[in-house]
């Protein structure tokens, strides 16, 4: 095994239910992530996931089990580990420059007022947003306000970035023109990031490496698809790539049927041992319920894996 | 379009406001046939009787009163002679007074309730049995314990301004948006940073609302209050007038104290707008 940056250990979450019953969102989830690692989750409504990312930000505990960040087990939140929110979560009294530097000033608390802003100001540059420093949140569009949020998350140089359907509430454009600056941003940076996302889209394009959760209550991780794209892929010849078909009906097909039924399909299930699927590299596959679309989507050459 | 509108709503409100002065010219002007009497007897009436006039003064005579108020508002020819300044200087003292002593009372109490859920539990009992207690009910106790009717009336206009504070300032603490709230945890900023920088201002709009709330009701119990204290301040003024069976200068007095108390209003809408943030 390669080092593992970020290591969830056989975490649960589970809530007390009516008449004493308790409710298991998921349990002894394993889950492993390397250092620069884009890891994105799939799952549907209700299987834990935004749980799964509270618990790594330490704004949730695990009913059970540990998460282990660069070799120390967490506890509680952390300056290491930003979280850019679904909805910005914006401090609507601060303006843009004040809304990151209470990031950068709860970071380096002795700085002075001027390194302050200088350092807040780099960010606000790198997200794009110059010159809209002093106007306050309202006065943006959503797209900028989440530029806003990446800010402040990047501004604190956290050792990993976790982001919960960071663009869900955008329009298509803006998502796309935020998910470039993300991945950007993530490439230069070498940052760790952890997002969930419901767009299958979005994850090819982003992640590294794709985790498909089952539907809860009791959901479990199923498998951890290898995305095979190069890492210099591009938005516009993304769905060129031989295999990007392969790996979203991969992904659509766990969606659409096998998330419903995939505990029941496979009892041999071993949480602590996740099956990787490496698309494009057959030998290395692990037999799944639907192979067939992977097979005949699997032409004879694989540019992408030489990338 | 909102200039002509507010136009047309500033004419319409002239318009209503002449014709009310016009309807109450012409009611206090109407005179009443004229009953006989001997002269002895026609002293003892005064001018109702034996002119017609109505004692309810008119308009003019209020406007007229009311000039001489503005031009000496600061005289002082004793106990019962004050000009009307000065009685609506102690009135706004008492009210200043016993408002900033039910704020430092009421918005570190409210923090404190609104953060934590225990305190809130445990005392809401007692503020729910308090809160609605006429602040004049407690006045014999004030005056009893405190031995001071001027310190009295000030206690008074404390206790019925500290509930809406208080509570607006527990709400506002405990409803503030939760992902505020995580951006500080994911922020690592402690608790007495936390509460300066994300909680005050978050929950700041709703405290100001209460703090509004508090000074409309202390300005209306201000009045009732000094009724009964005596002494100096609006709500004596009315009363003494009352005694002097001058109608005109209780007009003048009810006036004013709408004019205050609206001021009071405008000037903590206008802070609480300082702190609100469209998000």
């Amino acid at each position: 095994m390669t080092d593992k940056f970020v290591s969830i250990e056989g975490i649960a979450k589970r809530y007390p239910g009516a008449g004493g019953a308790t409710t298991t969102v998921f349990e002894n989830l394993w889950l492993s992530m390397a250092r620069g690692e884009f890891a994105c989750v799939i799952g549907h409504s209700g299987c834990g996931k935004t749980t799964v990312l509270n618990i790594l930000a330490g704004l949730d505990a695990p009913s059970e089990g540990a998460v282990i960040v660069d070799g120390q087990a967490i506890s509680g939140t952390s300056l290491d580990r930003a979280v850019i929110f679904q909805s910005h979560a914006l401090l609507p009294w601060r303006t843009v420059l004040g809304n990151v530097a209470y990031a950068v000033s709860s970071k380096w608390r002795r700085w002075d007022r001027a390194k302050v802003r200088a350092h807040a100001q780099e960010f606000i540059d790198l997200v794009g947003l110059s010159g809209s420093e002093h106007k306050r949140p309202s006065e943006l569009s959503g797209g900028m306000k989440q530029r806003v949020g990446i800010a402040r998350a990047l501004s604190i140089t956290p050792k990993m970035m976790l982001m919960d359907e960071p663009f869900s509430a955008l329009d298509a454009l803006t998502r796309g023109t935020l998910q470039d600056e993300v991945r950007r941003i993530c490439l230069e940076t070498g940052q760790t990031a952890f997002m969930i996302t419901h767009d299958v889209d979005e994850a090819i394009y982003l992640a590294d490496k794709i985790f498909l959760m089952t539907n809860g209550p009791g959901a479990v991780l199923a498998e951890v698809v290898e995305n095979p794209l190069p890492r210099d892929r591009g938005r516009t010849d993304l769905h060129r790539h031989p295999l990007y078909y392969a790996l979203r009906n991969h992904i659509i097909d766990f969606l659409v049927t096998r998330s419903k039924t995939f505990t029941t399909e496979t009892p041999g299930h071993d949480p602590r041992n996740v099956p990787l699927v490496q698309i494009g590299k057959p030998g290395l596959t692990v037999a799944a319920a639907s192979d067939e679309p992977r097979q005949t989507w699997m032409p004879g050459s694989s540019p992408g894996l030489s990338a | 379009m909102s200039t002509s509108l507010r136009l047309r709503a500033g004419l319409v409100s002239i318009v209503l406001l002449a014709a009310f002065l016009g309807i109450w010219h012409l009611a206090t002007r109407s005179a009443a046939p004229v009953t006989t009497m001997s002269p002895e007897y026609a002293k003892l009436m005064g001018l109702t009787a034996t002119q017609g006039k109505s004692a309810m003064p008119g308009p003019l005579d209020v406007g007229a009163k009311l000039w001489e108020h503005l031009k000496r508002p600061f005289y002082d020819n004793g106990p019962n002679d004050k000009g009307l300044g000065i009685q609506l200087g102690y009135s706004i003292a008492r009210v200043g007074t016993g408002y900033l002593l039910a704020v430092l009372v009421a918005i570190p109490l409210g923090f404190l309730i609104g953060m934590s859920p225990l305190l809130s539990k445990a005392l809401d009992p007692f503020i729910q049995v308090l809160k609605p207690i006429s602040p004049l009910a407690w006045m014999p106790l004030a005056l009893y314990t405190i031995k001071d009717s001027s310190i009295s009336a000030i206690f008074v206009i404390f206790i019925c301004s500290i509930w809406p504070m208080l509570l607006n300032t527990v709400f506002g603490v405990a409803s503030v948006r939760k992902e505020w709230i995580n951006v500080a945890r994911t922020l690592e900023v402690g608790t007495v940073r936390r509460a300066f920088t994300v909680i005050l201002p978050a929950a700041a709009p709703t405290i100001l609302t209460g703090m509004r709330i508090s000074i409309g009701i202390a300005w209306l119990v201000i009045v009732a209050a000094e009724m009964l204290v005596g002494g100096t301040g609006i709500g004596y003024f009315v009363w003494n007038e009352w005694n002097n069976l001058s109608i005109t200068n209780v007009i003048i007095a009810i006036l004013l104290i709408g004019v205050v108390g609206m001021l009071l209003d405008q000037i903590l809408a206008r802070f609480t707008r300082m702190v609100t943030f469209p998000e």
